[in-house]
């Protein structure tokens, strides 16, 4: 049974807009041209493969159902499991099942902590016990464990080197018949990197990526190759589903905010007088209160609100779901501020200009106006500011987990990854592993999309783009 | 000059009063001063009495906005919202949800903040501009290019792990300063060192980025041609002509956080244990305090509101061109 | 050319990428010698600015010069260092910028500006910093030089800023004077203000002047010598006297014949038909044959040779063939399509009346924004146009000009006074009302660029007026009118499928009229419509509107600076001054007989191509008052070079001169009896 979170529901709109946009820009040169552009930089083109492999597993992470369950009573009615599985727990469901007692590292053998532990012929004693799953396999870890990950890690590495090469040789040949042109000439210029497109970094970034997946995928069966929790979970499971937790944030945000920022920004600017004053009035106020305070205030409110009204909610899931679109929305608050100010001030540049004198002097109407000469030409503050703030978002979610005003405890996320793991970081020897994969894995989205988001902002806003 | 100060204090006062209204709205009408108790004493099946003294003892008993029960101005100033968001205008904090008195809590927390925060900021600056400055001079160069990757790599990195990286590199690894902790006096230094390093660190990435951006912006306009035609060589040109002109949004940009600095960083505070106003208001969240993050909400929108004051006047100072109307 | 003391050989610079280079400077050759005045004349794009920041080497980051030799008296200045060139710069060679509104550091005074390039290059050590910065002012004439040179440039105006910008030039006491649009961005009292400080500062200090200019006329005003450029190579040179009386390469003949002048009025301007071509592209023959009337088959298959006759030298097949070229003042023979017995048969009554209008905007101050005075942007303007005529409105820039073209169409709404439009009183018009009639009158604005949606297909831009007019009822109709007015304006009909950036400046006018057309106007406010093209390309838009008006009998409200445009294309003409009309009347009365002495010091301001006819220019001093706070009486006295003491305390009558003819001033309305008024 399908299980549609709201947050789900807002992500695959969010696809929808995107695929509309994206077929509308097709048609139209001018908004063709700067993607063009973007298409030239081999490391926008290289962050976008990595942003795509985010992106998929994150959509994956987002379709929820209810698993049904087998019983033996009658079939009319089909029992569903209590617990809401994404696909991505399905395809994941190895590394979710297998969980240890509690603090392990990275391709231990053993736990972390000493435990005592009967032995067969009676005595007890204390000792590092072996883990249930991790390096399950071998007998003698300590002498064949660096041998056998090297050997897993080799055989993956050229499974995903295989796959890659199909992958490759697919689209080359799939572009060649497009283009008529031969497979081998094709081949050629995209080994020179004289394509148009920068395709030489894509499926180079690609090859990495599906090597590492293929490695990641292969070890993490026979081992917990970031390590277990404080109660046994997989790390890299869960720093895998964080990744929902992070483009949730850094896109729903957008979402949200958008509709308030280009209206009233545009509003403001284009009609002026009282109109002007109250909607300077409104993003000058909400401005005034530092962010993290009015998110502080606003989920403190909310915590209260969840609290007293636990029961209205069918799951944990549900309740934390909520709170994460809640968090959206607040951050949109305090973020639409800033890009209604810009629009503002771009829609009154706007509203002088020529071209907008010569509508108005042949009689157009304000709202085609609005529609026909202003939205087109601040379209791309508004692309650039998005996703320029997206980087910013999944950021602040560590943040703000961090603080405890983020994300749901319970929810998977880096924030809240590093917020346990802070907890460890007096004990002697140190449990870093949990703050490491954190660091990975944020780290590479975050400069991902900063590299791709400096490409988008030289393409589209040339006045931006300065020569040295 | 007096008369645009005056005026602009005065456009402060609806939007002092819309932030009041606000943060009423949100911390007494979304939720009701019982569901406020009844979180606060921390079970749900809490008894009506208790409920009841804990709001008489916290002065939450009261009708919101009008008490029928008081006589003559009572009937207005006898309420929550005259109690706990009107007095606020006088900066009368009033006291805190466990009892202590805000107005004295803030004057003793502020100064850790600003102890941290200013050298974090002036340090910040100096080194900004100086990496800035050393990648416009070599623009168009491979020191450029990776000045910039180095700046973009830097500023994706969380700021939580400058400060773990920089507790465990100096602190646990090299035992070079004390984890966490304050102390007064001299003492401070040993302290302070940690968290202003991180701090500067952590900015590195943006700031540098952000002020070769201003740089170069400059230095593609008309007047540095003229200035280079004069003969005069490329450091005075940067110098004297460049750096003028950026200064003026770096410049403005910094007095507009200025006031601000009085409230402290929350992370960084509540990491090393510094008694700031940063780590305060954490405390008052983690602890669900609502009047003191009523107070600090308040606080930091007067702070902003005379952050954006200062910045008009420091125009007028700095660039010669903007006269105050 | 041996006593030449700069001398550029096969000067070649490229900008942009190595894969696509331009072209900007194709192997340029040519000499200065001590005391001249060199001028390089060209038009927009066609790397003559290019060329002179070559011999700075002060070119943009992507520029770079890729061959030839620059001597600069004893050195190779392409060889120096960048220290060694740092002293030639300022030093032996000083330049000035077109734009002295952004090419001043807005964030130093005037004396700092200036002390600065006398540090660099400094003199005799007897006198003080400041003694020095205040002579120099004082040479450039900028009055009260105590008082200025503590100011920053956004206290000055543009004339001064480029007397600024001629100070530190002269800091460095340069051989070489560099010039680039010295002008341009000037009024034309103003320009001749600096046109003529430039020449007596070449008197005094001996210094050779390299101008860089598209204007003929400011050519004809300075040059010694000159050099035609066009599409990064020179084409011909020659000497100032044989050049404008008989110039030999075609290019040069059409610059010349396309200039609009009153004589030409009957007929229709010559044009150089296309546009100059990309200097990315490679050339086979001739850069000028594809446009050039008298090509050959040898123009297009090969490049020209210089041909050499004395101190002429021109870069055309014609002349290595020994076709010579006939004289430029051949009488022209296009005639004009227009019967200009129809242009004359005027409806009666005025299409337009305009009376008293007012635009005043508040300037606000103090604690509560109280006005504390307006700005007179206009101030009491009479206007009226008759149906199938052209009124010109002649200011120089800020005297509000534009805000009448616009507060006609109600784009601002005036604050007093009434504009009649064909028997409705547009100021008291409701919005929708107003709306239905707006496409009765149009407006073309001044910037081709910025005058058009970048994101709107042509074919919609011009589509825009019929749809919010409900015209042309289905898409289909609507497309056909489209390709109709694409042809009247001279453009392909499949234009209207391209985004406005592909096209070029006078393209686009070309679309900025289609797109006032579709609607069938009455009247078309042209807000100087040419004066961001180059003159080629204007001589092609005035030929088009001037066939329009013949066509569909529209009225013109022409706005603009351009005496020459004016004396080819008005009828009636209005001079402004500070928000007044100060004289009106026909366009023979006001241009030949110039009544008021602002029009006259204006018309003599302006420079002329032949020297026979070369007029004493009557200097005016200082700069236009502010509109914020004009002067008492008449808002011209301080300036005027016959102000009496009436001038200073009222505001003049309006008197008439002749049927037509009306000026403000009290030179007239002391005596009446003596209508002359003044001798000129």
């Amino acid at each position: 049974m399908l299980v549609l979170f709201w947050t789900d529901a807002l992500i695959f709109l969010l696809v929808g807009v995107v695929v509309v946009f994206a077929l509308y820009a097709r048609r139209r040169e001018h908004l063709r041209t700067p993607w063009r552009q973007v298409a030239r930089s081999g490391v926008a083109m290289g962050s976008l493969v990595v942003l795509g492999f985010y992106v998929t597993i994150g959509l994956l992470d987002s379709v929820h159902f209810r698993s049904a369950l087998h019983t033996n009573g009658d079939h009319d009615q089909v029992q569903y499991a209590n617990e809401i599985l994404s696909v991505f727990d399905w395809l994941a469901a190895p590394l979710r099942a297998r969980g240890e007692k509690t603090y392990s590292a990275p391709f231990a053998a053993y736990l972390y902590a000493k435990q005592t532990i009967d032995l067969p012929d009676g005595r007890q004693q204390r000792q590092f016990p072996r883990l249930k799953y991790g390096a399950r396999h071998l007998h003698h870890p300590e002498t064949e464990k660096t041998a056998d990950i090297l050997v897993t890690a080799m055989f993956a590495a050229g499974k995903g080197l295989v796959v890659w090469g199909v992958l490759c040789s697919a689209l080359i040949a799939g572009l060649g018949k497009r283009r008529q042109q031969t497979f081998r000439s094709l081949y050629a210029r995209m080994c020179a990197g004289r394509t148009t497109t920068r395709w030489r970094s894509m499926l180079f970034t690609l090859g990495v990526l599906i090597v590492i997946a293929f490695v990641a995928a292969d070890l993490s069966l026979k081992y917990h190759i970031f390590g277990t929790d404080k109660v046994g979970e997989d790390v890299f499971y869960q720093a895998l589903k964080s990744i929902r937790t992070g483009l949730v944030i850094g896109t729903l945000t957008a979402l949200v905010m958008l509709p308030f920022a280009v209206l009233l920004g545009i509003m403001a600017g284009y009609f002026g007088g009282w109109v002007d004053d109250v909607i300077q009035y409104l993003y000058t106020t909400l401005s005034s209160i530092p962010g993290v305070l009015l998110i502080a205030a606003a989920v403190l409110i909310l915590q209260v609100y969840l609290d007293n009204h636990a029961d209205e909610f069918a799951s944990a899931a549900e309740r934390a779901d909520l709170r994460l679109l809640f968090l959206c929305l607040i951050l949109g608050v305090t973020s639409w501020t800033s890009l209604c100010r810009y629009l503002r001030g771009e829609t009154l540049k706007l509203r002088g200009s020529d071209y907008i004198q010569a509508a108005t002097a042949l009689g157009v109407r304000h709202f085609t106006i609005i529609t026909r000469h202003i939205l087109p030409n601040v379209m791309h503050i508004v692309l650039i500011t998005v996703v320029l703030d997206f980087s910013a978002l999944v950021l602040a979610e560590a943040v703000l987990s961090y603080v405890q005003i983020g994300v749901d405890p319970t929810m998977n996320s880096w924030g809240n990854m590093i917020n346990s793991a802070r907890l460890e970081m007096a004990r002697e020897p140190i449990v870093w592993w949990s703050l490491l994969s954190a660091f990975i894995f944020m780290f590479s989205l975050v400069l991902a999309a900063n590299l791709f988001s400096d490409a988008l902002r030289d393409a589209f806003d040339p006045r931006l783009r300065v020569q040295g | 000059m007096i008369a645009y100060i005056v005026r602009r204090t005065l456009y402060a006062v609806p939007i002092l009063i819309g932030v009041n209204l606000l943060t009423f709205v949100l911390f007494f009408v979304v939720n009701t001063p019982d569901d406020i108790a009844r979180s606060q004493l921390g079970d749900r099946r809490v008894t009506v009495q208790a409920i009841d003294t804990w709001k008489r003892s916290h002065g939450y008993h009261k009708p919101l906005f009008f008490n029928e029960n008081a006589s003559g101005p009572g009937k207005v100033t006898d309420t929550v919202f005259f109690d706990k968001s009107v007095r606020l205008f006088g900066f009368d904090f009033g006291r805190s949800d466990s009892g202590r008195d805000i107005s004295y809590d803030i004057g003793q927390r502020m100064w850790p903040s600003l102890a941290i925060a200013v050298p974090t900021l002036v340090v910040g600056i100096l080194v900004n501009i100086t990496f800035g400055l050393v990648i416009v001079f070599f623009r168009g160069t491979y020191i450029d290019f990776w000045g910039v990757v180095t700046c973009v790599t830097l500023l994706s990195v969380s700021s939580l792990f400058y400060i773990i990286g920089g507790q465990y590199l100096l602190s646990k690894l090299f035992h070079l300063v004390p984890i966490s902790g304050y102390d007064t006096g001299v003492n401070a230094f040993k302290f302070l060192l940690l968290p202003v390093v991180v701090g500067v660190i952590s900015g590195i990435g943006s700031g540098t980025r952000w002020y070769r951006t201003l740089f170069l912006e400059e230095i593609g306009k008309d007047y540095v041609r003229t200035a280079r035609a004069k003969g005069l060589s490329e450091q005075v040109v940067l110098f004297r002509h460049v750096l003028r002109n950026a200064l003026i949004p770096i410049l403005t940009g910094i007095v507009v956080v200025l006031p601000l600095l009085f409230m402290g960083s929350l992370i960084v505070e509540s990491f090393f244990g510094v008694p700031g106003l940063g780590s305060y208001t954490i405390d008052a969240i983690q602890r669900q305090d609502f009047a003191i993050v009523r107070s600090m909400v308040f606080l930091g929108s007067v702070l902003y509101i005379i952050g954006l004051l200062l910045t008009d006047i420091s125009y007028t100072v700095v660039d010669p061109r903007v006269r105050l109307q | 050319m041996s006593d030449a003391f700069v001398s550029v050989t096969g000067l070649s610079t490229h900008l942009g990428s190595d894969a696509r280079p331009i072209r900007a400077v194709d192997g340029i050759s040519f000499g200065i010698e001590k005391g001249e005045t060199f001028a390089l004349l060209g038009e927009s794009g066609c790397g003559k600015s290019i060329t002179a920041l070559s011999l700075m080497r002060l070119l943009p980051a992507s520029g770079r010069i890729m061959s030839g030799e620059v001597r600069f008296g004893s050195q190779d200045l392409l060889r120096l260092s960048e220290a060694e060139m740092r002293v030639v710069r300022g030093g032996g060679m000083a330049m000035i910028f077109q734009e002295p509104m952004t090419s001043l550091n807005p964030v130093l005074t005037i004396g700092a500006q200036v002390s600065e390039a006398l540090r660099v290059h400094p003199r005799d050590t007897a006198t003080t910093d400041v003694k020095h910065v205040l002579d120099l002012l004082h040479a450039v004439r900028i009055p009260d030089p105590e008082k200025r040179i503590n100011e920053y440039p956004h206290q000055l105006s543009g004339g001064m800023k480029q007397r600024v910008m001629i100070a530190m030039a002269l800091a460095g006491q340069p051989d070489l004077l560099i010039a680039d649009e010295p002008t341009t961005a000037l009024d034309v009292t103003i320009q001749a203000q600096v046109l003529d400080l430039m020449k007596q500062l070449q008197r005094q200090h001996g210094m050779a002047i390299f101008l860089i200019t598209h204007d003929l006329g400011v050519v004809a005003e300075m040059a010694d010598r000159i050099a035609v450029m066009y599409a990064g190579q020179i084409v011909e040179q020659a000497e100032r006297e044989p050049f404008f009386s008989r110039p030999c390469h075609p290019y040069s003949r059409k610059l010349f014949e396309s200039l609009p002048t009153m004589g030409k009025r009957h007929q229709a301007l010559h044009v150089i038909e296309g546009f100059v071509p990309s200097l990315q592209t490679r050339f086979e023959g001739c850069r000028f044959a594809p446009r050039c009337d008298r090509a050959m088959n040898e123009c297009h298959e090969r490049a020209p040779v210089w041909h050499v006759a004395g101190t002429r030298k021109v870069l055309c097949h014609l002349y290595t063939r020994g076709e010579g070229v006939t004289r430029r003042n051949e009488p022209l023979s296009v005639p004009m399509s227009v019967d200009s017995a129809t242009r004359l048969a005027a409806e009666p009554g005025p299409l337009l009346e305009v009376r008293a209008l007012q635009v005043h905007f508040p300037i606000e101050s103090g604690l509560f924004k109280r006005t504390i005075g307006h700005v007179r942007a206009v101030d009491g303007v009479d206007l009226a146009i008759r149906s199938g005529r052209t009124l010109a409105l002649v200011g120089e820039s800020g005297c509000g000009k534009t805000t009448i073209g616009k507060s006609i169409l109600q784009l601002i709404r005036p604050t007093g006074g009434s504009v009649r439009f064909d028997g409705a009183e547009l100021t008291s018009l409701a919005r929708s009302e107003l709306r239905r009639r707006r496409s009765d009158f149009q407006i073309i604005f001044q910037d081709p660029y910025s005058s058009m949606n970048p994101r709107m297909l042509v074919g919609d831009i011009i589509a825009e007026g019929m749809k919010a007019k409900s015209a042309g009822a289905t898409p289909e109709r609507r497309r056909a009118r489209v390709e109709r007015q694409l042809q009247q304006v001279g453009l392909a009909a499949d234009s209207a499928a391209r985004y406005p950036h592909e096209f070029s400046g006078g393209q686009r006018q070309r679309i900025s009229i289609a797109r006032a057309l579709a609607v069938e106007p009455k009247l078309i406010i042209c807000d100087e419509p040419t004066s961001a093209l180059d003159v080629s390309v204007q001589a092609q838009i005035l030929n088009l509107l001037r066939a329009l008006q013949a066509e569909f009998k529209i009225s013109y409200l022409f706005i603009t600076h351009n005496i020459s445009v004016v004396s080819y294309i008005a009828d009636e003409i209005a001079i402004m001054y500070l928000g007044r009309i100060v004289e009106s009347g026909t366009v023979g009365d006001v241009l030949l007989h110039p009544q008021h002495p602002y029009t006259q010091a204006l018309l003599s301001a302006v420079p002329t191509l032949d020297s026979e006819t070369r007029r004493q220019v009557i200097r005016l001093e200082g700069d236009i008052p502010s509109p914020s706070n004009p002067p008492t009486g008449c808002y011209f006295h301080p300036r005027c070079p016959k102000s009496m003491d009436t001038c200073r305390q009222r505001y003049p009558r309006r008197s008439k001169i002749s049927e037509q003819h009306f000026v403000d001033c009290h030179l007239h309305t002391r005596d009446e009896s003596h209508p002359g008024g003044l001798k000129r």
